[in-house]
């Protein structure tokens, strides 16, 4: 495969409907073992596809952000975010769900 | 990524620890349609008209501050002046109205209900005369229920007539509520170029302009201002206005947001963000946090209505570029008691009822929330709003009073209301009498608009 072959990535500032059922979910917290794994399992478990993912450690605190589809999660909005909640309560993070538009709202003219 | 891991952490860090939210979200309902055979059905058809758009208000509220994680902290109603619905032939009709509506606000889970209003600028109908007489009754028995009264407007001047008659009922409602120290008061605005379209208590109504029902929505943001000027030491004025510019974009765009997601979902047309920076009692949310951010020992010494005028101005061009449907009050508040940092600055005794007076020539909405001495004589109290209307209708602004006379207290006594409300402290008034000033009464004339020195 050529380079010419990847198509277009990435989106930047496609329109409202590409981006109508997309999240941000930012987990904070102490550096540990499987935290990673342990959000992007309950994720794919809810059948949120993840489109970008990127984490940082700066000193011992750890940070994911993670843009994720959720066009075809079978639980609404406010149950999957409790449970991110919970899941993030289990190994000592917190998480955050929003909606991408409010972040387009904010920071995109 | 689609955005800038700086971009998300910026909104988390507001959301969660500088206190962004959204403050109200206000639906304003005409009710002038609701005319019945009798008293009684005219009652029934405004509750049945307000159930139609609000009954869904709060479910559609709590939905789209989950998906945006941003907290909505009201849900309102703002209905038409319900002088011009109820007319003059039945005493107990606002009464009996407010108690329906206070327990239809219980019912659907709003907040607060306003529109108990008089437009009376140029003169008084027999409906508003009977609507005002009602105020005392209905501020102290009802807990849902606001009102307000425009007195003045710079098209039409100031009806001292009215100015007279509100010292007097908001006594009245001060020695009604005196368990409460005075809450009634609370819900009461005495408004000079009141505007159709705010979003916020207790001034709100739906004006006789606007549509069968619309979406306002208030935003609150102190805690984001004050942290992003914080974060520039040293840098000049004009710099601060840019960095405060650019902050009250981003809030105002929030606040577009959610307008536009509720009214879309409720069905019903979106009307205006006011652009208010509006305080709560928790530290870190308040507007005179963010004059001493800007340089000032403390809110209320020299220095404070030049600052404040810087970020008001700013605030204006920020949330007028962002969004074109900016409206109601759109200024920042300066609520005494909802602000603790503004209470301490009175209870230090930096900041006095004549200071604040002049803070208010340069921002929104007037004398607020500010509880003066239980016996204060009503004609002092009608002195105070008429150079607070003065300084709004020669300006061309909005502005407001909202005194709460607390009984049995004195000037230095602690005063609590609890909740948005908060605690303050009761300011010194000054003594010197009025009376035979404002007594005299009668309407003084529309100002000249040009000659403007």
């Amino acid at each position: 495969m050529k380079f010419d072959d990847i198509p277009q990535l990435p989106f930047e500032e496609s329109d409202e409907s590409t981006q109508q059922d997309k999240v941000v979910i930012t987990v904070v917290g102490k550096d540990r073992v499987g935290i990673i794994a342990a959000v992007t399992s309950l994720l794919a478990e809810k059948q949120v596809n993840i489109e970008d993912i990127t984490q940082k450690i700066l000193g011992e605190y750890f940070t994911m952000i993670l843009i994720g589809d959720i066009s075809r999660c079978p639980i609404p909005l406010g149950e999957l975010k409790n449970q991110l909640i919970q899941k993030g309560t289990e190994i000592g993070v917190q998480i955050y769900l929003q909606h991408t538009s409010i972040f387009r709202a904010m920071h995109r003219i | 990524m689609l955005f800038d891991r700086s971009e998300i952490l910026e909104t988390l860090r507001m959301l969660e620890i500088e206190n962004l939210d959204v403050r109200t979200v206000t639906l304003g309902i005409n009710i002038l349609d609701c005319h019945g055979k009798g008293a009684s059905e005219t009652y029934q058809n405004v509750v049945k008209k307000i159930k139609k758009f609000a009954e869904p208000l709060h479910s559609v509220v709590e939905e789209v501050s989950l998906r945006y994680g941003i907290p909505i902290v009201n849900r309102r109603i703002a209905l038409s002046p319900v002088s011009l619905l109820l007319g003059s032939n039945n005493q107990e009709g606002p009464l009996v109205l407010a108690s329906f509506l206070d327990d239809l606000a219980r019912e659907i889970h709003v907040d607060f209900i306003g529109g108990f209003t008089a437009l009376v600028q140029k003169g008084m109908t027999p409906a508003d005369l009977q609507l005002i007489h009602a105020l005392p009754e209905i501020l102290s028995q009802t807990e849902h229920i606001c009102a307000s009264v425009n007195v003045a407007s710079t098209r039409s001047g100031i009806n001292v007539d009215a100015i007279l008659l509100m010292g007097k009922i908001i006594k009245e409602i001060a020695h009604r509520s005196r368990e409460k120290n005075g809450i009634g008061c609370a819900k009461l605005v005495i408004f000079a170029n009141a505007p159709e379209d705010n979003p916020f208590m207790a001034g709100a109504f739906h004006g006789t302009g606007e549509g069968d029902a619309v979406i306002n929505v208030g935003v609150s943001g102190p805690g984001v201002v004050k942290e992003m000027i914080s974060r520039h030491h040293g840098e000049d004025l004009g710099q601060i206005a840019e960095v405060i510019k650019r902050t009250a974009f981003k809030i105002t765009r929030v606040g577009e947001l959610i307008g536009r997601e509720v009214s879309r979902k409720l069905g019903v047309s979106f009307g205006i963000v006011d652009l208010s920076l509006a305080p709560t009692s928790r530290v870190g949310d308040s507007v005179a946090e963010i004059i001493e951010a800007m340089g000032l020992d403390a809110c209320g010494g020299w220095g404070t209505t030049l600052a404040l005028a810087v970020l008001t101005d700013a605030c204006k061009k920020g949330g007028a570029m962002a969004s074109s449907s900016v409206g109601g009050l759109s200024g920042a508040f300066i609520p005494v008691s909802e602000d603790a940092a503004m209470t301490k600055a009175v209870r230090t005794g930096v900041l006095n009822l004549e200071k604040l007076e002049a803070m208010t020539s340069v921002c929104s909405v007037g004398l607020d929330m500010i509880a003066i001495p239980g016996d204060t004589p009503e004609e002092v109290i009608s002195g105070i709003i008429g150079d607070e209307i003065a300084i709004g209708v020669i300006n061309n602004k909005t502005v407001g009073v909202r005194l709460i006379p607390v009984e049995g207290k004195k000037p230095g006594d602690e005063v609590v209301w609890g909740g948005l409300l908060g605690e303050t402290v009761v300011i010194n008034v000054n003594p010197t009498s009025p009376k035979n000033f404002i007594g005299r009464g009668g309407r003084v004339p529309a100002p000249i608009t040009s000659l403007r020195n």
